[in-house]
């Protein structure tokens, strides 16, 4: 009894320190008026509309989707070919380009968001919005390849090997049997790139900081120079978008799986 | 369809298009910045090519020491909190159900995938004295009337433990999750009791996965540059932070530059650490 | 001619020749069983068949024609592997129907086959379940039905039958070999059971160490075993050195066997006599003597071990023929001549 109760206090406090900051910023995106207080004083969507309706934040909410859908596919297109020919060969020096493909995500941002800064700025492309997308797309490139890599992985070569007994040359094969078993992780590699695009901040204010506002730049900039509680509903609707994405993972998908988990463990 | 070395050159086809995009777009960047940092500052653009140590000189000097001294202390900070905090954690969580597991991956997931700027603003938000946590206290008595909590250290470590912490819950999610349950079951049954068996046997278990996480936590808390900048006094700031300023607000490329390379390497040391601990835990296992 | 020839087949791995110089005919219509050990070399034996592996040298002929050259995916043959590999993207009539689509089959011919493949199967209207919504021995068949959906030349299995429990493996050896002989299809089943063997083939080949033993019917094998490997491989036996006395007479356990010769030129070798052809007597003139060191009562049957002349022997009898020997008890033993195989040792 006593482990149980452990359990249910450990579980409590991480998530009332987890979700702590955004029950306060949500009360704050309630606010009736245009001030900071919480508990919020009247009750009011009217914040979660500025999104839509407010141009800045309109143009703020379009840039920050576009570059997230064009990066994350961008990335999946770097990551399929890679991740299916470190699978489908014996190449063991192209593990470099699995390292180059992991590297931007351990390093910390700033390194590579400078990178990005010199390298834009020396071939005189600095702040046109497509840096951004190839950008976001090379620093996040780690999650479609890490879940692509997985989904190979995770296919039984006995499979592809009966279908070649049952007539299938390669082109078949690929198209019959490894991109219909791949299709899941293709999908959340694209998602979690999609997601932490969506929320990037440093590579996109290194790279179009100055011609372009993303939501994140938007919010920051907000922050230095005017608050609003739109910042807050924005904020909430972010973690709203993630949270039904990863919760749609969840749903189609093996989301233990995807993080570390055993494929065939029963609980 | 065998596994096999590629033999003619159309089987290297796939390589073509990824190898290029990271070679052009992040090999050459890399690249450049390297360069970058020999360059010399120029007032009027960016800067102009020619080879110079005066950035890594003045990288030697008290104030950026006494910054790296602080940086590696908050990240070492950072970590150790994370990890003594998420360790049990994800023990317990390794051992729920699979539907507690998923819903909880789900949140930290979104947690983690928050920007910076809304963390920052989030606890901000949290610490002020208008609309924070002083409220409550105030609300149920505890404080006469509420204050802000920021600018500090105490608020910087808060926002970036919360940064890093759901990163250290995945990091040691597979490590955990994957942990033979019979060890434990053993060790109860030569009568360990649950906490006891934790401390004796899953902990040594796991200490390089620990060690690892540590490393790995310790090398993400130091790429943090907003939160010192939100939550913090200036003298709160990190090298992350010096270099966004160096290069967006100073102008001075080259500098910034000098103090990436010098943080790179300093990951990349540390990653590489992280390698071989995990290199022989693999031999060893 | 008709049927498959494997013609002098090797394949080394590096330094490691898994399959040694494998001659082998399999006549048109032959259930074949290769059996062996793991690590013999009989799964990469049957992956060389099928393309799957290439051999180093050595060629595979089917009905005349050389298919060493010919790529896996257009040897138009089924197999079943040990995994099964039952396509979990698709559901059984999907999985069974693959081979016909990608051959461009139109659909209402599809649908048809894959019907009567159903039927045949005894899952008829089990067509738009999921694969995992199967049970062990449905989704054997299902894997044996997609194999046959293009009626091949070869059948292969891998160790078909080896993740299912003792009982539906016996139900599905008799199936199988039911099923082969009513399609007449050249068959060759890999397994390391030697009751599934016996049970299904026409034809046993036994192999060790990448090489073959004994190709020969199941009941030949048992009877005349070729050397001590096949003879202690299939089921069980006592292998017993043998030598010629002064006078040439055969002498096992020191004492001669009449009647046994020796193979010219050699006074030296091994018997093989099964334990169901040792009888256990008083100790009498005429016999070995033996003391009985324990008895295994299995219900169906009776094992005596006897110690004589510092070797064990098992004697194996049924309990309408009890001895009424127990651990203790001196005994005679009697070596029949007809039922000692004599080994290259």
């Amino acid at each position: 009894m006593s482990a149980r109760l452990l359990k249910g206090t450990a579980f409590l406090v991480v998530a009332l320190f987890l979700i702590g900051p955004l029950v306060v910023v949500a009360g704050v995106s309630i606010n009736e008026k245009q001030a900071l207080t919480f508990p919020p004083q009247g009750f009011s969507l009217a914040w979660y509309g500025q999104i839509f309706t407010d141009p800045g934040w309109r143009a703020a909410l379009i840039a920050s989707l576009t570059l997230a859908a064009s990066s994350a596919a961008l990335a999946v297109l770097i990551a399929l070919p890679l991740a299916w020919f470190l699978w489908r060969r014996i190449a063991p020096w192209a593990n470099v380009f699995q390292l180059l493909g992991v590297a931007p995500f351990i390093l910390p941002p700033v390194i590579t968001a400078l990178g990005f800064l010199t390298f834009w700025a020396t071939v005189g492309a600095y702040g046109q919005p497509w840096t951004a997308a190839i950008s976001h797309a090379i620093f996040f490139v780690t999650l479609p390849l890490v879940t692509l890599s997985l989904g190979f992985n995770s296919i039984d070569r006995s499979l592809v090997e009966a279908a070649s007994t049952m007539g299938a040359d390669d082109r078949t094969v690929l198209r019959t049997v490894v991109l219909p078993l791949i299709l899941p992780y293709l999908v959340s590699g694209f998602a979690f790139a999609f997601v932490l695009s969506l929320n990037e901040y440093i590579v996109a204010y290194m790279t179009v900081g100055f011609t372009m506002e993303t939501l994140p730049i938007k919010i920051f900039n907000a922050l230095r120079y005017g608050y609003t509680p739109t910042m807050a509903s924005v904020s909430i609707f972010f973690v709203a978008l993630a949270a039904i994405i990863f919760g749609l993972i969840a749903r189609f998908g093996n989301l233990r799986k995807l993080l570390g988990a055993m494929s065939g463990d029963e609980k | 369809m065998r596994r096999e070395p590629p033999r003619t050159i159309a089987d290297y086809a796939p390589l073509v298009f990824p190898a290029l995009m990271l070679i052009v777009f992040f090999v050459i960047p890399f690249s450049t910045m390297i360069a970058v940092s020999f360059f010399q500052r120029d007032q009027a653009g960016f800067y102009t090519p020619t080879f110079t140590l005066d950035n890594y000189e003045r990288f030697l000097s008290a104030f950026f020491g006494g910054v790296l001294g602080f940086s590696i202390m908050l990240a070492v900070l950072v970590a150790v909190v994370c990890v003594a905090v998420a360790f049990p954690f994800t023990y317990l969580l390794a051992r729920s159900s699979r539907r507690v597991q998923t819903v909880w991956l789900v949140a930290i997931l979104s947690v983690l995938s928050l920007s910076e700027v809304i963390i920052g603003f989030a606890w901000s938000t949290l610490f002020s004295r208008t609309a924070g946590i002083t409220n409550l206290l105030v609300a149920v008595g505890l404080m006469s009337e509420p204050q802000a909590l920021l600018p500090g250290f105490g608020a910087v470590l808060t926002g970036m433990v919360y940064q890093a912490l759901p990163y250290t819950i995945l990091v040691l999610y597979p490590a955990l999750v994957r942990l033979d349950p019979t060890l434990l079951e053993a060790a109860r049954t030569l009568g360990a009791s649950p906490a006891r068996a934790f401390l004796n046997v899953v902990v040594p278990a796991l200490r390089n996965t620990i060690v690892a996480t540590l490393i790995m936590v310790f090398v993400f808390a130091l790429g943090s540059y907003l939160l010192p900048q939100l939550l913090g006094r200036p003298q709160h700031w990190t090298l992350s932070v010096l270099i966004t300023d160096q290069a967006i607000y100073q102008s001075n490329m080259p500098f910034a530059a000098a103090m990436a390379v010098f943080l790179v390497l300093m990951s990349l040391a540390l990653v590489g650490l992280t390698l071989m601990i995990g290199g022989r835990r693999e031999a060893s296992a | 001619m008709s049927g498959l020839e494997l013609q002098d087949i090797s394949k080394r791995f590096g330094n490691f020749t898994a399959v040694d110089n494998v001659r082998l005919s399999v006549p048109h219509g032959t259930f074949v069983c290769m059996l062996g050990p793991s690590g013999c070399g009989k799964t990469t034996l049957l992956r060389m068949i099928a393309g799957l592996e290439e051999p180093s040298s050595g060629r595979v002929v089917l009905d005349g024609g050389d298919l060493t050259p010919v790529p896996t995916h257009k040897r138009n043959l089924g197999m079943v592997f040990q995994s099964l590999a039952l396509f979990p993207h698709l559901n059984v009539g999907e999985n069974i129907a693959y081979p016909l689509r990608i051959r461009g089959v139109d659909r209402g011919a599809q649908k048809k086959r894959v019907d009567e493949l159903l039927a045949m199967i005894h899952l008829t209207g089990y067509g738009d379940r999921p694969v995992s919504k199967l049970s062990g021995g449905q989704r054997q068949r299902v894997a044996i039905a997609r194999a046959l959906a293009i009626s091949p030349k070869l059948f292969l299995l891998d160790e078909p039958l080896s993740a299912l429990d003792a009982k539906l493996r016996e139900a599905m050896q008799v199936e199988l070999r039911q099923l082969q002989q009513q399609l007449g299809i050249t068959t060759i089943v890999v397994t390391h059971d030697q009751r599934e063997a016996m049970t299904m083939a026409d034809l046993v080949v036994v192999m060790g160490e990448g090489r073959i033993r004994q190709a020969a019917p199941p009941i030949e094998i048992y009877r005349r075993p070729a050397d001590a490997f096949v003879a202690d491989f299939i089921g069980s036996t006592n292998l017993l050195d043998v030598e010629a006395d002064g006078a040439g007479r055969a002498t096992v356990l020191g004492r001669a066997v009449p009647g046994l010769e020796m193979p010219s030129g050699k006074n030296k070798g091994v018997i093989s006599v099964r334990p169901e052809d040792v009888h256990l007597t008083a100790p009498a003139e005429g016999t070995v003597a033996g003391k009985v060191t324990f008895v295994r009562d299995l219900g169906g049957t009776i094992e005596t071990f006897v110690e004589a002349e510092g070797k064990t022997i098992v004697a194996v009898t049924t309990p309408r023929e009890r001895t009424g020997f127990s651990a203790g008890d001196p005994v005679g033993i009697v070596l029949p001549r007809e039922n000692c195989v004599v080994l290259d040792a």
